[in-house]
C-alpha cells in the first residue's frame, strides 16, 4: 500500500499539469408511496423501526414484489435523461455483510439496467451548455440507517455500540451513473455542481422525488482522477487520448456546494500525491463539510466481489415499447427549455432570471403570473419584499402564508386604482399577519384611493393656489415640476390618493 | 387396537367424509392422531414441535361450525402436519436449524393461512434436514427421524420428518417442499405419496427459502387422491410470490378420480433407469410399466442426454442461492447470537463470524462454501453460468421428450432407504440419491412419487416417479391414481403398501426408546 499525504496545491496549479476526469453517482429516493418491494409507507422522521414488516427486515421465508410505481419512475427518470428504455431487465443480487443491511444482500441491478446510453444537457454559469453523458440508471433499494454511538467520529469504528433504524431499507432508489466526464478542465468542478443541480431540477419536475439533498434524498458520490495534461484544450483528441488516472470516490456528499467543493478539493490533494511521485490509493473518500477536506476511508479496487447474480425471486422486468410511450407522454418540459420559454414569455432580462431560479423563485412566479399578476409585479413582490421576509424568518418564500392568487389579488387592486404602491405594501402586512385575502384587508383597514374627483380637484386646486411660483413653472412647460405639487395633493388626501389622476389633473389645469 | 387408533388409519378422504356424515367430530379425529404421536414421536422424531392445544382449539372450531349447519371446504377438520421450513405465526420454526433454535415467527406463510382458512388442525412442525439440505434428515440440528419401516434407516430427506409422520399414521397429510426431490424421494422410501408441483404452483411465501429457482412446496400423503385434495388447498396465485404463476389451479382433484390410461403415452426416461438403480427398485419400476402397459397405455422410450449433468448443474446453482439465502442469518435480527471467544466488546462482524459458526451445520457450511466460490468473480461464467446452460438444455430435453410422451415415468429414488450413518461421511454418495428427482426441479416441471412395492432384498418400500410438462399437473395425478388402483388390485388388502409395514408400536407401548427398538 502506497502511502499518501494530505498536502493539497493550489487549484490552479494544479490545472497548469493536470486534467480532471469526473464520474458521478447520484442515488435519488423516489416519493412513491410504499417501499420497494413490500407495502410498507416510506414517511420521513417516522418513529424508528414503525415502517416494517418480514420483506423488508429480512425475515426467513419472506419474499420481495417489486413496486410498479417504482418502475414507472425509473423509466421516466431514464427518458428525461435520453437513455434507452430495456426491452427485458433484472434484478440482481449485490451480496455483502453489513448490519444494516436485512438480508446481506442488496436488491438491485447490475449487467442489465432498466435505462442505459443518455445524457442531461447542463448549463453553466455563463450560460454555455455541458453535455454530461449518462452511463446508466438502476433500480435499488435503500439499507437501514445505521447510527453509531460512543467514539469519536460518529463511524462504526470506535462506536460502543450501534442503532439501526429499518424504516429505511427497502425504500426505492434510482443510481443514476455518468461516464467518465472529460473536457471539463478547470470547470471541472462547476460542471459537478451544474449537473446535480440540473439532475435535481429534472427530478423536482418529473414529481418522482422529494429531491431534497438535505434530507438525503439525493446522495451524491464523486469520483475524481486527474490525468497528465496535454494542452491547454482539454476536449481536444491528445488530451482524451490520455489514460485516466486512479480514481477516489468520495462518498455522500449532501449538497450543491459541498459537490464543487469536494471535487474542488480532491483535484488539489490528487495533485500533490501525484506531484510527489506517488500515486493514488483508490479508496472511498468522506467529505467533511465543516473543515472542507475529505479523509480516508476504506480502500476500493475493481476486485471488490459482490458476487452479483439474477434475483431468483423476482421475475424480469419487460416494460412494453407502447408502456415506454405512454411514459414518455407524461414528461414535463425539459427545465433548461421551460426556462428559456418563461424568460421570453416574462421579459425578464438574464439577470434577472438568473436570479429567481437561483431563488428557488420560479414556479411561485409562473403560478402569480397564471392567477392574474404581470410578470414584473410577481417578480416585484415573490424577489422583494416577500423574499427579504423570508430571508428573515428562516423560511421558504412560499411559507409566509402568502400564496401566488393573493399577489394576482393585490395586483389587479393597484391596477383597478384602488391601491397606490405604498396602500399595497400596508395590505401585504395584513396579509402576512393572517387578517385575510388583499381586497378584505384593504376594505378592514379602510385603504382606498379617493376616487371622488371633486375631493381631488378641490385637493388640486388648493395646493395650485398655495403654489403659485410652482404652478407658473409648468405653466412654462417644465412638467416634470409638477411632482412637488403631486406629493402636496397626496399630503393633503393623507395618503388616499391616486397619484396618477393627481398629476392628470395638475397638469389639465395648468398646460 | 381402539377406535380412536383406527380413526388414524383412514385416508384424508375418508376422514373427510367421516367428519362430513358426523361419524366422529374432528375434536376426536385430531386427539386420536396427538395420542399416536405422543406414543410414537419419542422413538420417530418426525415432530420437532406438536401443537396440541392449537390444533385441538382448531378442531372444534370446525366441529361447532359443522354443527352449525355452516358449508366447510373439502378438508375441514383433516389434521395435517406442517414441514419446519413453513413459517408458522406463535409457533417455532426453526428449519431444523441451530441458528433458528426458538425463533417464533410473527407471520404465517401463504400456505399456512390457507390450511388454517380451510380449516385443517396443524398438529404440529415435522424434522428436516437443516434448511432442506439433505437426503436423509440425518442434517437436523435436533436429531435424525426414523423411517417407520425400520427404525435403524433415514426416512428420506429433507421432508423425512413429514414422510414419516404419514406413513407412521401420526398425520393423514403433510406438508413438504422439494428442491431436488425433499418431497418424492421420503416419500419413496417410506411407501407415501409426495407430489413437487410445478414451479410457481403453489406459494413460496413465508416457506425459508433454500434454492429459491428450485424450492417449490407441495403435499404428502397416503394416497394420491389425499396428494390431490391438499394441492388443490394450498395451489393457486399468490401476489406476494413474484414467481407465482397467475392461473387457477390445475384440476388435480378431478384428474385423480379420472384414471383412464386408454391411448395414454407414457415415455420411460433412458437415462433414469437401469445402472446405478437397486435390484428390487428397478423390478418394482418394471412390474409398473407392465400394469400402465396392459391397463391400455402406450409405453415408449425417450432418452435425455443432458440429465448426466443434472447433478453437477444442480450442486453449482443450489449452493449459488443458498450461500445469498441464508446470508441474513447473522444474528443481528433474530436467531442465535454468540460471542467470539476471548473477544470482550466484539464487533458486529465478529457476532455475525461466531454466530453463524455456531449456528450453521456442517452440510450447511459445505453448501455456503460451494455458491460462494461458484459465484466469485472471475468463477461466475464457469460454474453458476454453465450451470444455467445445463438447466437450459435439461429443460428442452423435457420438451422433446413431452413430445413424444404425455407423461415421462423412473424410478423416484436409486435405492430402498439406506441405514442411518451410512452416507454420512459421503456426500457425493448421498447427493445421488437425489439423481431421478433434480431434473424436474432444473426444470420447473411437477413430478409425483407413489408407491411401486417392497424391494424383495430387503423387503422395504419403492417408488415410482411420474413426471408432467409444467402446469399439467393433473395428469401426474391421473396416472398416479389408476397406477395406484392398479397397484391395490395386485396387492389386495387395503390396497395400501404400508400394509406391509411392520408394525411400529411393537415395542413402543411400553415406553422402549428408539434404542431399545433397534
Ligand atoms: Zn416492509
Amino acid at each position: 500500500m502506497s502511502t499518501y499525504t494530505q498536502d493539497v496545491v493550489s487549484y490552479d496549479e494544479a490545472l497548469t499539469r493536470y486534467d480532471p476526469v469526473l464520474g458521478l453517482e447520484v442515488h435519488v429516493e423516489l416519493n412513491t408511496a410504499t417501499k420497494m418491494f413490500c407495502g410498507c409507507a416510506q414517511s420521513f422522521g417516522a418513529e424508528p423501526n414503525s415502517q416494517v414488516c418480514p420483506v423488508c427486515l429480512g425475515l426467513p421465508g419472506a419474499l420481495p414484489v417489486v413496486n410498479a410505481r417504482a418502475v414507472e419512475s425509473a423509466i421516466r427518470i431514464g427518458l428525461a435523461l435520453n437513455c434507452e428504455i430495456a426491452q427485458w431487465c433484472r434484478f440482481a443480487r449485490k451480496n455483502y455483510f453489513y448490519p444494516d443491511m436485512p438480508k446481506n444482500f442488496q436488491t438491485s441491478q447490475y449487467d442489465e439496467p432498466i435505462a442505459f446510453e443518455g445524457y442531461l444537457d447542463v448549463e453553466l454559469d455563463d450560460g454555455s451548455v455541458f453535455r454530461v453523458e449518462i452511463e446508466r440508471a438502476h433500480m435499488e433499494e435503500d439499507t437501514g440507517k445505521s447510527t453509531h454511538i460512543g467514539g469519536a467520529t460518529g463511524r462504526i469504528h470506535g462506536a460502543e455500540y450501534s442503532l439501526v433504524d429499518f424504516n429505511r431499507a427497502g425504500i426505492p432508489l434510482i443510481e443514476i451513473v455518468t461516464k467518465p466526464i472529460t473536457g471539463a478542465g478547470e470547470r471541472a468542478p462547476e460542471v459537478a455542481r451544474a449537473y446535480v443541480a440540473a439532475l435535481r431540477d429534472l427530478l423536482k419536475a418529473l414529481d418522482v422525488s422529494e429531491v431534497r439533498m438535505e434530507q438525503g434524498n439525493v446522495r451524491c458520490d464523486a469520483n475524481v482522477s486527474l490525468r497528465a495534461k496535454a494542452g491547454d484544450d482539454a476536449t481536444a483528441p491528445e488530451q482524451l487520448a490520455v489514460p485516466l488516472g486512479t480514481r477516489t470516490e468520495t462518498k455522500n456528499v449532501n449538497s450543491l456546494r459541498s459537490v464543487e467543493r469536494a471535487v474542488r478539493y480532491e483535484i488539489c490533494r490528487h495533485a500533490a500525491v501525484l506531484d510527489s511521485g506517488e500515486s493514488i490509493l483508490q479508496e472511498t473518500r468522506h467529505w467533511h463539510e465543516d473543515t472542507g477536506v475529505t479523509t480516508s476511508g476504506r480502500p476500493k479496487s475493481d476486485a471488490d466481489d459482490y458476487r452479483y447474480f439474477p434475483e431468483p425471486d423476482l421475475v424480469p422486468v419487460a416494460p412494453t415499447r407502447e408502456r415506454v410511450e405512454e411514459l414518455r407522454a407524461t414528461l414535463p418540459e425539459p427545465p433548461a427549455q421551460r426556462r428559456k420559454r418563461l424568460q421570453a414569455d416574462w421579459g425578464y432580462s438574464d439577470l434577472e432570471m438568473r436570479d429567481v431560479v437561483n431563488a428557488g423563485a420560479l414556479e411561485v412566479i409562473e403560478e402569480t403570473v397564471a392567477a392574474g399578476a404581470t410578470p414584473a409585479a410577481a417578480r416585484k413582490w415573490w424577489m422583494g419584499d416577500l423574499a427579504r421576509r423570508a430571508n428573515e424568518a428562516g423560511s421558504a418564500v412560499t411559507e409566509l402564508g402568502v400564496t401566488p392568487a393573493h399577489i394576482a389579488e393585490l395586483d389587479g387592486l393597484i391596477r383597478d386604482g384602488r391601491l397606490n404602491d405604498s396602500m399595497a405594501r400596508q395590505v401585504m402586512e395584513g396579509v402576512l399577519a393572517g387578517e385575510g385575502t388583499p381586497t378584505a384587508v384593504a376594505d378592514a383597514r379602510g385603504l382606498e384611493l379617493v376616487q371622488d374627483d371633486g375631493a381631488l380637484e378641490a385637493a388640486v386646486d388648493k395646493v395650485i393656489a398655495a403654489n403659485p411660483d410652482v404652478a407658473d413653472k409648468i405653466r412654462d412647460g417644465k412638467v416634470q415640476a409638477a411632482g412637488a405639487l403631486i406629493g402636496q395633493v397626496m399630503k393633503e388626501m393623507r395618503g388616499q390618493a391616486d397619484a396618477a389622476k393627481a398629476r392628470e389633473l395638475i397638469l389639465g389645469k395648468l398646460t | 387396537m381402539s377406535t380412536v387408533t383406527d380413526l388414524t388409519s383412514l385416508t384424508a378422504a375418508q376422514m373427510a367424509d367421516g367428519l362430513a356424515a358426523g361419524e366422529f367430530t374432528s375434536v376426536e379425529l385430531t386427539q386420536a392422531h396427538l395420542d399416536r404421536i405422543a406414543l410414537l414421536n419419542p422413538v420417530l422424531n418426525a415432530f420437532l414441535h406438536v401443537d396440541s392445544e392449537g390444533a385441538l382449539a382448531t378442531a372444534a372450531d370446525v366441529d361447532a361450525r359443522r354443527a352449525a349447519g355452516e358449508e366447510l371446504p373439502r378438508l375441514a377438520g383433516v389434521p395435517i402436519a406442517v414441514k419446519d421450513i413453513a413459517c408458522t405465526q406463535g409457533l417455532p420454526t426453526t428449519a431444523g436449524s441451530r441458528t433458528l433454535e426458538g425463533w417464533i415467527p410473527p407471520y404465517d406463510a401463504t400456505i399456512v393461512t390457507r390450511l388454517k382458512e380451510a380449516g385443517l388442525p396443524i398438529l404440529g412442525k415435522t424434522n428436516m434436514d437443516e434448511f432442506a439440505m439433505g437426503s436423509s434428515t440425518e442434517h437436523s440440528a435436533y436429531g435424525p427421524t426414523r423411517n417407520p419401516w425400520d427404525l435403524d434407516r433415514i426416512p428420506g430427506g429433507s421432508g423425512g420428518g413429514s414422510s414419516a409422520a404419514v406413513a407412521a399414521f401420526l398425520a393423514p397429510l403433510a406438508i413438504g417442499s422439494d428442491t431436488g426431490g425433499s418431497i418424492r424421494q421420503p416419500a419413496a422410501v417410506t411407501g407415501s405419496v409426495g407430489a413437487k408441483p410445478t414451479y410457481g404452483g403453489v406459494s413460496r411465501y413465508g416457506v425459508i427459502a433454500l434454492a429459491s429457482s428450485l424450492d417449490q412446496i407441495g403435499p404428502c400423503a397416503r394416497t394420491v387422491t389425499d396428494a390431490a385434495l391438499l394441492h388443490e388447498v394450498i395451489g393457486g396465485h399468490d401476489p406476494m410470490d413474484s414467481t407465482s404463476i397467475d392461473a387457477p389451479v390445475p384440476p388435480v382433484v378431478e384428474a385423480a378420480a379420472n384414471r383412464d390410461l386408454t391411448g395414454l403415452r407414457v415415455g420411460i426416461v433412458k437415462e433414469l433407469t437401469g445402472d446405478g438403480y437397486q435390484a428390487g427398485v428397478q423390478a418394482r419400476f418394471d412390474e409398473s410399466v407392465e400394469l400402465l402397459r396392459r391397463a391400455g397405455a402406450e409405453i415408449v422410450e425417450v432418452s435425455c442426454p443432458h440429465f448426466d449433468y443434472a447433478m453437477a448443474a444442480y450442486y453449482l446453482i443450489l449452493p449459488s442461492e443458498a450461500s445469498s439465502n441464508l446470508a441474513r442469518y447473522d444474528a443481528m435480527r433474530y436467531g442465535l447470537r454468540v460471542g467470539p471467544d476471548g473477544v470482550d466488546s466484539p464487533s458486529a462482524e465478529q457476532v455475525m463470524a461466531a454466530s453463524r459458526d455456531a449456528g450453521f451445520g456442517d452440510e450447511v457450511k459445505r453448501r455456503i462454501i460451494l455458491g460462494t466460490y461458484a459465484l466469485s468473480s472471475g468463477y461466475y461464467d464457469a460454474y453458476y453460468g454453465q450451470a444455467q446452460k445445463v438447466r437450459t438444455l435439461i429443460a428442452r430435453d423435457f420438451e422433446a421428450a413431452f413430445e413424444q410422451a404425455d407423461v415421462l415415468i423412473s424410478p423416484t429414488a436409486p435405492t430402498t432407504a439406506f441405514r442411518i450413518g451410512d452416507k454420512l461421511e459421503d456426500p457425493m454418495a448421498m447427493y445421488l440419491n437425489d439423481v431421478a428427482t433434480i431434473p424436474a426441479n432444473l426444470a420447473g416441471i411437477p413430478g409425483l412419487s407413489l408407491p411401486s412395492g417392497v424391494a424383495d432384498e430387503d423387503g422395504l418400500p419403492v417408488g415410482i416417479q411420474i413426471l408432467a410438462p409444467a402446469t399439467q399437473d393433473q395428469r401426474m395425478y391421473a396416472v398416479g391414481a389408476a397406477l395406484e388402483a392398479l397397484l391395490a388390485e395386485q396387492w389386495g388388502g387395503s390396497g395400501s403398501v404400508l400394509d406391509r409395514a411392520p408394525d411400529v408400536t411393537t415395542g413402543v407401548t411400553t415406553g422402549a426408546s428408539a434404542e431399545d427398538a433397534k
